[in-house]
């Protein structure tokens, strides 16, 4: 293929990724790692290092706006980072010892996980009521603006949390995603913390853990500029068109089509890891 | 309390800005490179189906430089991916200081550890 075409066609499905990924909450690395391997040939490292960048583009874009209005819990984020960046940079660093086929099976493992959490109806467990001698100590608990005003919340469970994020950030750097599904499950239902705290400070964390295993694949030769450059150029388009349309948008249907399309991606995946064909 | 709130607000709005200038600044880094590359490889024939860590020609920051100085297009690029990779290690350096600035000690020391970890993570004895 030429150079030419192959940009072309990964700028627009890296655009493509980064559209949906926005409007479903979704990240682009679930569909740009699945259309480099299954339909261009790419060996999955390659498709690792050019997804990893593009988890640190959106994250870094959405958290910018995010941040700005305080929603964002930037000491739970610091403390959880912790975790997140010692295991990205373990997983980044074993990813070439592990058989390929067994990356893309525990890839499409993944990829069911995240499909059946996008879809599943979210139950808030927050409340402001005592929480323990740990979330106390860190100063984990906070408030963010909501418009019925401030609303307060307590962090349970740090230790779980913990714990989970390091599971997290091992497939992260395995898989050169952000993990975003591990996150909510972390801090949505292990420490409790509101949706929307726990959406903004997991993308808010997404960009140092990513950070962590990307200067692992750099120096591995993962990172190509010839993937990388169409990846980050088109999934950060993506996702700012994305965000513009999702005020207006009704993403429920959405979010069951992508689901559908997700698990199909994920059989795929497993299937050619099972076959050796990845 | 409220004193406490607004350094908040004010270092959330500090890195809010901080981590959109670095993508926007890197986009255009990896745009122009991107034209410079196509415009002098787009009919070359690419095969990335099996990973040979040897075929990568800018796979350390030093190399990168090299290739910059004589305004490669494929260095320009891995230049515009290192200054995203480096948006949030900025952002991270960023909130050391306000903490530092809050007084907050135990958070300080919290933000040095993650730094210390991205920068062990900068070393290539980890790459096999």
């Amino acid at each position: 293929m030429s150079v030419l075409l192959f940009t072309i066609i990964v700028l627009a499905g890296a655009f493509l990724a980064g559209l949906v990924g926005s409007l479903t909450g979704l990240g682009g690395g679930v569909i740009i790692i699945p259309l480099l391997t299954l339909v261009l040939g790419v060996d999955i490292h390659y498709a690792i290092g050019a997804s990893i960048v593009s988890v640190i583009a959106t994250s870094s874009g959405s958290a910018a706006a995010y941040v700005k209005e305080g929603i964002t819990n930037i000491r739970i984020g610091m403390f959880l980072e912790i975790a997140t960046t010692i295991s990205a940079v373990i997983g980044a660093v074993i990813t070439v010892y592990i058989n390929p086929s067994y990356i893309a099976v525990i890839f499409g493992c993944i990829l069911l996980f995240s499909a059946a959490m996008m879809v599943r109806k979210k139950v808030d467990h927050s409340d402001d009521r005592t929480t323990g001698v740990l979330a106390n100590f860190f100063k984990l608990n906070g408030s963010y603006p909501t418009a019925g005003g401030t609303v307060k919340y307590g962090v349970h469970n740090v230790v779980g949390g913990f714990v989970m994020m390091f599971v997290a950030g091992i497939i992260s750097g395995l898989l050169g995603i952000g993990s975003g599904a591990l996150k909510v499950v972390a801090m949505d239902n292990i420490m409790r913390l509101p949706f929307k705290v726990s959406t903004t400070t997991s993308n808010f964390m997404m960009g140092v853990t990513a950070a962590a295993s990307a200067i692992v694949y750099l120096h591995r030769g993962q990172i190509d500029p010839g993937i990388a450059m169409p990846v980050t150029l088109g999934v950060l388009t993506g996702a700012t068109v994305g965000s513009k349309l999702l005020v207006k948008t009704n993403t429920d249907k959405l979010k069951v089509i992508f689901a559908v399309v997700v698990t199909f991606l994920a059989l795929q995946m497993i299937y050619n890891g099972l076959a050796g064909k990845l | 309390m409220g004193k406490h709130y607004f350094a908040d607000k004010d270092i959330q709005v500090i890195l809010g800005t901080l981590l959109r200038v670095g993508v926007i600044a890197s986009m255009l880094v990896v745009f122009i490179g991107g034209v410079i590359y196509l415009s002098g490889y787009s009919r070359e024939i690419i095969d990335y189906s099996v990973f040979n860590p040897s075929k990568t020609k800018y796979s350390s920051i030093l190399a990168i430089f090299q290739g910059l100085s004589v305004l490669d297009g494929k260095a320009i690029i891995q230049s515009g991916t290192l200054l995203l990779i480096f948006t949030p290690v900025t952002r991270v350096v960023f909130s050391i200081f306000g903490f530092l600035i809050e007084r907050d000690y135990l958070y300080v020391l919290i933000g040095v550890f993650v730094l210390c970890v991205i920068l062990i993570s900068l070393s290539n004895k980890l790459v096999g």
